[in-house]
């Protein structure tokens, strides 16, 4: 008994809360009635007994033999129940009213950028639809990596996102980091009021307060001064990074505002947000810093300093290093002997060198190489009598020591971005041992200039095969340029036609999915094509290979055609 | 009857990806026919405007040969294909993805004659069809012995009858002993009443008695929906057992609700239930149940303001027929089958396709009017279309006590206290959120269902826009 008007009484809470309902006897009067009488009559008395719903559902529950509805006559009670409830049901259902609207979202802000043209909305949809599927694809493009492409292009050209597309992007976005800022852009400010009506999508919100989507400056200074004493810390480093971008200075004096009160970790994010327009004006707040309490913050002081061209760090590091570093004449010509520091001295350990290396390295090694990674690099012209870095490079080294000194010096290249040093260091891609790792080597390539990168890494394919090749090859800028697409399908070929398996080559086949030319797809169709017998030491390797050519060509085919749709609406009729 | 087709549109332009998308069997399909749209897999595609073929390589050595007829053999059949690959889905990833190279214009599928593989099945698709038009036009002739079948109907009516007698008995011995314990019942002793209106031939009965089933073990508040249910098959039950003393329209609707079913030729034939209108497709919509795929065209007919519905069934993995030609709007005749409150209608006639637009709609009191009056003629309906304009939709708050569901709310109807409805909790949350997006905050025009459990969108309209989202 109360168990049943408890249940009763909860489902009246939750079923269907917000349609409020007429009373029943006003249901009558004002909404025509739906109870048809053309149905009931004659199968039940004229006046349908005025049991109430609740009544109704408790009789129903225990059972009319326990609980008999009033005014059911001389008629079978269940029946009569049976009668009252069917008038009653079309009572509630044809007696509902609205419900009071609860507060509405505030309008979307207005997104003045141009409609994506029909068929590359069509193309998006296509490509959100399979971002969900996996599994082998066989000869069928995988779509979904073409998603990131496919943002950046339509971001350049400055095409608003299609508003039913929003949640698909927004989810891809969610499961996808590396999609983030290219969905937020594209998102826009459609997209950013979307997400703050969704919890699923508050990454949208956090990554807009980062900056992804362009932080905004107050345009008042007390505004600034605002938002950097009550901001959140990630909306404090937008701030300041933005600042720096257009007025260094200001954001220094923003910055040593509340510089002692900063905690040890926000001290070390802001500092780092000052590589953005660093120059002298920094340098007496960082020579201050490298007193700093945290260790950290010192070191990365110390590291900003070095970066500074002309610094007095930058200069007693100088020092430091060519002292460490000296040019030896010898009868067979000058060889490079290199000494590394017997103690880490106060002066040194003031400028940001740690007394003990991390573990692994001895502590004399590490400390040369701190120095060295410090020193300018203008620094080694006038110690080896105005050689060139390819000349001093070339040098041999005493005892050993070329792979350290090397590797130094590449370091100091690639935070510097010096073309001189990156290119002289990484010599010809032709060279068997070339002493550094695929990373570091990835490191300096990315230094160099786009044409002259690409060159290199068609070298280097060209001459070992694409297997090495797939750290250079992402370091490359997309499309690849024509001779590197070359070298790349030609490696592809060779490997085929030595006979492995196109999966140990996966990696740099999805690249050059992703990366070659489409124009290139000309040059593949030929290679779709699988060889009559299957005549290679692998028997069966023909076809997978050609399936992984007939996908390389057709994702071509189709990268081709989805920025065709961006650029040049009109052709795709 | 001379039918037009839309084969002269078709014949002129190619379709639009959406409309091939609109073929495919299920999503898994739609995803492999669109991975299969691009040029890649392809060769000696071609086109002669009735026709499209290819080759398509596959992970077999042989390429598999995919011709599609663009136009049915009538207008009621949507375009026909077949293909050399073993798939049992109809169509098959190769047509779709075939069909969508074809969409992208001339550069991608160009003008051609069909080669051998192609012209084969395409004559023999041509004289299949001369064929099995003849005997159809001697069939109406005929004609079946009228006796018979009316010996035939009266017979089922009795069947009926005792089976609603029956269940009426069910119903009342479930009240008399309470419905307390029904949620642990299980559906074994609704199947059994199920099976016993199968075997009554009213096939009506059985789906709403194995309802009842699903609805005893549904959660919270299961007791009065229960009642509610129960009431209404009562309700049927008493209908069905006076059909003689009903009006003849709330006769047909009990018939047709317990299951009689009446032949698409019998509706077209009567000149009372064809109504010519220049109709707006408001909403598709497919759903599986089962083996079987139900496609429900929603139509909205612009000089009558009334509602129709066409319905398509396609088995296993099969799209149901297309029964209505793409584009937005079409000029036609449509017929109404019988019932106090029509709705279902089989498409008649047609006299051409237009553009469409938003259709002209109310707000939230004048839908809830609109589907209480429809109870009147049919009091088992769960919903009615409606046609909302100027509404917001308002994302419903998880995880916030009290009321948190979806809403559609008219702002322009009061300052203060802004009419709404609640959204049926069963509408899934991606529509929901494209319908929010859509709407941007702002006034849209939204396409739905309005019924006892709130308000089911299925197309949004943007002011000014031509097409409808989907949702």
């Amino acid at each position: 008994m109360r168990d049943a008007s408890t249940m009763h009484h909860d489902r009246r809470v939750q079923e269907e809360p917000e349609l409020t309902r007429h009373d029943p006897t006003a249901a009558a009067t004002t909404v025509p009635g739906p109870a048809d009488r053309d149905v009931l009559s004659g199968t039940c008395p004229p006046a349908v007994p005025d049991t109430a719903w609740e009544d109704l559902v408790s009789a129903a529950l225990l059972g009319t033999e326990r609980r008999p509805i009033p005014a059911a006559g001389d008629r079978d009670p269940a029946a009569a129940l049976l009668d009252a409830a069917a008038v009653r049901t079309l009572e509630r259902r044809a007696g509902l009213l609205p419900a009071v609207a609860r507060p509405l979202p505030s309008p979307a802000p207005a997104d003045p950028r141009d409609p994506l043209p029909p068929a590359a909305r069509h193309r998006l949809a296509t490509l959100l639809a399979d971002r969900a599927a996996g599994g082998r694809r066989g000869t069928a493009p995988v779509l979904a990596e073409l998603l990131p492409q496919w943002l950046t292009a339509a971001n350049r050209h400055g095409y608003r996102a299609p508003d039913d597309l929003l949640p698909g992007l927004l989810d891809a976005a969610r499961a996808r980091s590396d999609l983030r800022d290219g969905v937020l852009t594209f998102a826009g400010p459609r997209g950013r009021w979307l997400a703050g009506l969704n919890p699923d999508w508050k990454f949208a919100l956090r990554a807009a307060a980062t900056g992804a989507a362009g932080a905004a400056v107050p345009s008042d200074p007390a505004g600034v001064h605002r938002l950097w004493e009550e901001g959140l810390f990630a909306e404090r480093t937008a701030l300041l990074t933005a600042l720096r971008q257009r007025d260094p200075a200001g954001g220094l004096d923003l910055l040593r505002s509340s510089w002692p009160a900063e905690r040890a970790e926000d001290r070390l994010m802001f500092l780092d947000a000052l590589r953005t327009g660093l120059g002298p004006a920094d340098e007496a707040f960082l020579e201050e810093v490298l007193g700093d309490r945290s260790r950290n913050v010192r070191t990365l002081a110390s590291e900003l300093l070095a970066l500074l061209p002309g610094s007095a760090l930058s200069e007693r590091m100088a020092r430091r290093a060519a002292a460490c570093v000296v040019p030896q004449r010898t009868p067979g010509g000058v060889v490079v002997v290199v000494e590394a520091p017997h103690e880490c001295d106060a002066g040194m350990q003031r400028d940001g060198i740690t007394v003990r290396p991390p573990s692994g390295r001895g502590e004399r090694s590490w400390w040369l190489s701190r120095l060295l990674e410090s020193a300018p690099l203008g620094l080694w012209g006038e110690r080896f009598g105005g050689l060139t870095p390819e000349e001093i490079v070339a040098l041999p080294v005493a005892d050993g020591r070329q792979e350290e000194l090397h590797a130094a010096w590449g370091r100091a290249a690639v935070a510097r971005g010096d073309v001189d040093w990156s290119r002289a260091l990484l010599g010809s891609p032709l060279a068997a041992d070339a002493g550094a790792t695929a990373g570091e080597r990835t490191a300096m390539l990315a230094v160099l200039p786009a044409d002259e990168r690409a060159e290199w890494v068609a070298g280097h394919v060209s001459a070992y095969g694409p297997g090495d090749a797939f750290q250079f090859l992402g370091a490359c800028a997309v499309p690849w340029s024509e001779p590197l697409g070359r070298a790349v399908v030609d490696a592809l070929d060779i490997a085929r036609d030595a006979g492995g398996y196109p999966w140990s080559l996966s990696g740099v086949m999805g690249l050059a999915e992703r990366c070659l030319d489409p124009e290139l797809s000309g040059r593949l169709e030929a290679l779709t094509v699988a060889a009559e017998e299957p005549a290679g030491p692998a028997p069966g390797t023909e076809g997978y290979w050609s399936e992984a050519f007939q996908r390389l060509a057709g994702t071509l085919r189709l990268r081709a055609a989805l920025h065709r749709e961006l650029d040049d609406p009109g052709a795709e009729g | 009857m001379t039918r037009r087709s839309f084969g002269d549109m078709t014949q002129r332009e190619r379709w639009t990806a959406d409309q091939v998308l609109a073929l495919a069997p299920d999503a898994a399909s739609r995803k492999a026919g669109s991975r299969l749209g691009a040029a890649g897999p392809w060769s000696a595609t071609g086109t002669d405007g009735e026709a499209v073929w290819g080759l398509c390589r596959g992970s077999g050595s042989r390429p598999y040969r995919t011709v599609v007829a663009l136009r049915g053999p009538s207008a009621e059949a949507g375009p026909a294909c077949t293909c050399s690959c073993p798939s049992r889905k109809f169509p098959c990833k190769h047509a779709l993805g075939l069909l969508l190279l074809w969409t992208e214009g001339p550069a991608a599928v160009g003008q051609g004659e069909p080669p051998n593989f192609a012209q084969v099945w395409l004559e023999g698709r041509s004289r299949r069809a001369a064929r099995s038009a003849l005997p159809e036009a001697a069939g109406a002739g005929r004609g079946a012995d009228p006796d018979s079948s009316r010996r035939k109907q009266a017979r089922r009516a009795g069947r009926m009858a005792a089976g609603a007698v029956e269940l009426e008995q069910r119903l009342t011995d479930l009240l008399r002993g309470g419905i307390a314990g029904a949620d642990r019942a299980g559906y074994a002793p609704w199947d059994e009443t199920a099976a016993r209106m199968v075997d009554a031939q009213a096939p009506g009965l059985a789906a709403r008695v194995r309802e009842l089933g699903s609805v005893a073990g549904s959660g919270g508040g299961w007791p009065e929906r229960l009642l509610e249910e129960c009431a209404l098959l009562h309700l049927l039950d008493r209908g069905l057992l006076l059909t003689d003393g009903l009006p003849a329209p709330l006769a047909a609707t009990v018939r047709t609700r317990a299951g009689v079913t009446t032949e698409a030729a019998d509706v077209l034939a009567d000149p009372g239930a064809r109504v010519r209108d220049r109709w707006l497709v408001t909403a598709r919509q497919d759903c599986t149940e089962g083996t079987l795929t139900t496609r429900r065209i929603w139509l909205q007919g612009e000089r009558s303001g009334r509602a129709a519905v066409l319905l398509s069934y396609g088995a296993a993995g099969r799209t149901p027929p297309q029964a209505f030609p793409p584009g937005p709007a079409l000029d036609a005749e449509v017929a109404y089958y019988p019932g106090g409150q029509p709705l279902r209608a089989v498409l008649g006639e047609q006299f051409g396709t237009s553009p469409g637009g938003p259709p002209s709609g109310s707000g939230p009191a004048a839908a809830l009017q609109a589907y209480a009056a429809a109870l009147r003629g049919d009091p088992w309906l769960d919903a009615w279309p409606v046609v909302l304009s100027g509404v917001v939709p308002v994302p419903g708050a998880a995880g916030a006590p009290g009321d948190t569901g979806w809403q559609v709310a008219d702002p322009a109807a009061g300052a203060g206290d802004a009419p709404a409805l609640p959204v049926d909790p069963r509408a899934p949350a991606t529509g929901l959120w494209r319908l929010a997006s859509v709407s941007g905050g702002r006034p849209v025009t939204v396409f739905g269902l309005c019924g006892h459990r709130g308000f089911l969108p299925l197309t949004a309209w943007t002011p000014g826009s031509a097409e409808g989202v989907a949702l």
